[in-house]
């Protein structure tokens, strides 16, 4: 496209520059700290004040009432950006924040989260991305409605989209107001509050075209934050800048502290004390009498000491349990938590849209690839972050001295992420005296771990506010363009002018994240589940509608529908089952739910499809004409 | 569109499904077989100080996961090209 390139330039150039004015600022930040003593409450502000008022510029520069503009950013963003924006939407707090940090937890098993939320982008470039893109529709409700035709794929569309993205949603909300407390010290509801702002800025002025631009800003922050402090920590211990490729010896290292501790005889004696501990909490739990505050107190008492009581490796073991692969049903269920992650990947609305952006069928091939490589820059060093925080732990903390802590312990000690107990009372910091509440400290305390001044800190809130706010801009836009697109315009009044639907789309936006603040202000302990369930929904629900869709001409509204609807309840009924009623189909977890759903529905679809009329001639002809993309898409479905 | 044979759009069709097929055949192995399945096999292995199946599934498979979608997008744009369906042109 001769006439983009210049328009293109410029945008290079306008990022540029905006990496490097930032990259400036934060050092002058960084400055200002050495020299004048900056206090560490004012970096934060500065950086929260900074990074919300470029969000909201960007939103103000970019508004727009063109409903091309506003639903899919004119078509017209080249593939790099789209990949850029594509990653930051993608990348939530949860990514950025707690990843690294459930690594070093779970060890292997928790490589299914990055092997899934990775994996999903081949489906998607391959099944979906560029075929989307050549049908040209506005959001993927809209999609079903134009290919199966009526309005009962687009209603059971709109409710599958609603109901993933909304609590995805919840949880970047609740991310947004985790961050904002902690670092401003602000109250958390207000924190919410606060972070809403920075998204309704963009979404309700510029709706997609203002929400690319800002996800393409908030890339930049995030991983600029994100790599900073390890590659930091990288060049201390083995002067070489590329944590992703040193962290093996880490591994082996870790491995061997983990055995060395596990038959250390006092790290053996603090166990045991652990274990008095927790036997002692479950004996009292037996009492009937107790109050449901004092069981639940009991209860959380119980697990902390029973997790502090378990060696990190199995006696007589040559491996730490960190590194084990699991057998049998850990490994059945690894394997179907693969699977689910991988095929929501490439069914969560959000993401799908992005490809509706791109001008061409050849700019969304490439877009998948820009995009899978912005994410895995991040996800491919989560594995060496989890390596540095567990051997900076078992190094620099196992065997101080408990008056003579690391400077990043007394510093993060008061945020509650973790505590260090003296069990044994012996004045020495064994590895059972370490107590983790919350794995987020792995990412989160890096920067003092690493010895660096404060300012990179507050760069780290930056990008956690980055990845949530942008994530949250996509899923608020997708309701909202579901609800009022495809609810209201296509469903109840399909004569409704322009004006009017931008109207409700923005009435959406701000009721919707309204409601999404307020739900997050309760603190629901489900919503972290809820969060890994959406991806099965989403799995379960979109995935085989819009493959067969796309893929067989054969595929009509009957079976689209029926392979919807049984594809999400079943996968629901199973959530629901195995969450709370101890239902158990071959010991399957309930984050996997989704892979009895996804197959399910695909036969559904199948024989539902030849058990009743093929879909119009027209509509068999429009998905044969999405095989080649020079074809121009002109059925009315499609012409908006 | 109207320029394409049957013939071509035949070919042109079966080419993509060849390659998506490669490609998932290739996605599977990494990211089921060597990542999961095999991955207690590989650690055996150490290189550079990485159990390998450890290293398939932290690392490696999503270096292939990338590669792949980059060579996607390559080859079906340059037989897009090659089939004169360079919808960006028109």
């Amino acid at each position: 496209m001769a006439t983009q390139q210049p328009f293109r330039w410029s945008l290079g150039k306008i990022f540029g520059l905006y990496t490097v004015a930032f990259l400036g600022v934060t050092v002058l930040i960084g400055l200002a700290e050495q020299f004048l003593g900056l206090p560490n409450r004012w970096i934060g502000w500065l950086f929260m004040a900074l990074s919300l008022g470029i969000y909201i510029v960007i939103g103000v520069i970019t508004r727009t009432s063109d409903s091309d503009q506003y639903y899919v950013a004119g078509r017209g963003v080249p593939a790099l950006y789209n990949g850029m924006a594509t990653g930051s939407d993608w990348m939530s707090a949860a990514s950025f924040i707690s990843m690294a940090g459930a690594l070093s937890v779970q060890g292997f098993s928790g490589l299914a989260y990055v092997m899934g939320w990775t994996g999903g982008y081949v489906l998607l470039a391959v099944f979906l991305g560029p075929y989307l893109r050549q049908f040209g529709a506005y959001t993927i409700p809209d999609f079903l409605g134009g290919r199966y035709g009526g309005t009962a794929p687009r209603l059971v569309g709109v409710l599958a989209a609603v109901l993933c993205s909304f609590t995805y949603l919840i949880a970047q909300v609740t991310g947004v107001g985790l961050i904002v407390s902690r670092f401003l010290g602000l109250n958390f509801n207000v924190g919410v509050f606060v972070g809403l702002v920075g998204v309704l800025f963009c979404s309700v002025l510029g709706g997609m075209r203002s929400v690319t631009w800002t996800q393409v800003a908030q890339y930049i922050i995030l991983i600029i934050s994100y790599l900073v402090p390890v590659v930091v920590l990288s060049w201390q211990l083995f002067t070489f800048p590329f944590p992703q490729f040193v962290y093996g010896q880490l591994l082996q290292r870790n491995s061997a502290a983990a055995i060395q501790v596990t038959n250390d005889p006092k790290e053996a004696a603090t166990r045991a004390l652990w274990k008095q501990e927790a036997d002692a909490a479950a004996a009292k739990l037996k009492d009937p009498a107790l109050s449901d505050a004092e069981r639940e107190k009991l209860s959380a008492q119980q697990k902390t000491a029973a997790a502090q009581a378990k060696p990190p490796a199995a006696p007589g073991a040559t491996v730490a349990n960190y590194l084990l692969v699991p057998k049998g049903i850990g490994m059945w269920n690894f394997l179907a938590l693969t699977f689910c992650l991988m095929v929501g990947t490439a069914g969560l609305p959000h993401i799908l849209t992005r490809y509706y952006t791109t001008p061409s069928v050849k700019e969304a091939r490439r877009s998948v690839a820009w995009g899978l490589f912005f994410i895995f820059l991040l996800y491919f060093t989560a594995p060496a972050y989890a390596a540095f925080a567990r051997f900076v732990v078992y190094t620099r903390l196992v065997g101080t001295h408990i008056a003579d802590l690391p400077r990043w312990v007394t510093l993060w000690k008061p945020a509650g992420l973790f505590d260090v107990v003296d069990k044994l009372g012996d004045g020495v910091v064994q590895l059972a005296d370490f107590v983790i509440k919350s794995s987020d400290f792995v990412v989160l305390a890096m920067p003092e771990i690493a010895g660096l001044p404060f300012v990179i800190t507050g760069l780290v809130m930056a990008g956690g506010l980055a990845a949530a706010l942008s994530t949250a801009d996509g899923l608020l836009l997708t309701i909202a363009n579901a609800i009022s697109h495809d609810l209201y315009y296509k469903i109840i009044d399909p004569k409704a002018p322009l004006i009017r639907r931008l109207t409700i789309t923005k009435i959406f936006l701000i009721v919707t994240a309204l409601i999404a603040a307020s739900v997050a202000t309760f603190r629901l302990a489900i919503i972290v589940e809820l969060v890994a369930w959406a991806f099965s929904l989403a799995a379960a629900s979109f995935f085989p509608a819009l493959v067969m869709g796309i893929w067989w001409k054969r595929a009509n509204r009957p079976g689209a529908v029926a392979g919807m609807v049984i594809g999400l309840a079943t996968t629901l009924l199973y959530m629901v089952g195995s969450r709370f009623y101890g239902m158990t189909w071959w010991g399957t977890a309930t984050v996997a739910s989704g892979v009895f759903g996804i197959p399910l529905g695909f036969v559904t679809i199948y024989v539902v499809s030849l058990l009743t009329a093929p879909p119009p001639e027209r509509v068999q002809e429009l998905v044969s004409s999405v095989r080649y993309p020079k074809a121009t898409v002109s059925s009315a479905e499609f012409a908006h | 569109m109207a320029e394409l044979t049957e013939t071509q759009k035949n070919e042109y069709w079966r080419y993509n499904i060849r390659l998506t097929v490669i490609l998932l055949v290739i996605w599977a192995l990494f990211g089921y077989v060597l990542g999961g399945l095999l991955a207690g096999e590989l650690n055996r292995v150490t290189v550079l100080g990485f159990p390998l199946g450890y290293y398939v599934a932290a690392q490696g498979s999503l270096a292939v996961f990338v590669i792949e979608i980059a060579v996607y997008a390559r080859l079906m744009n340059k037989k897009d090209h090659e089939f004169g369906l360079d919808e960006g042109a028109a």
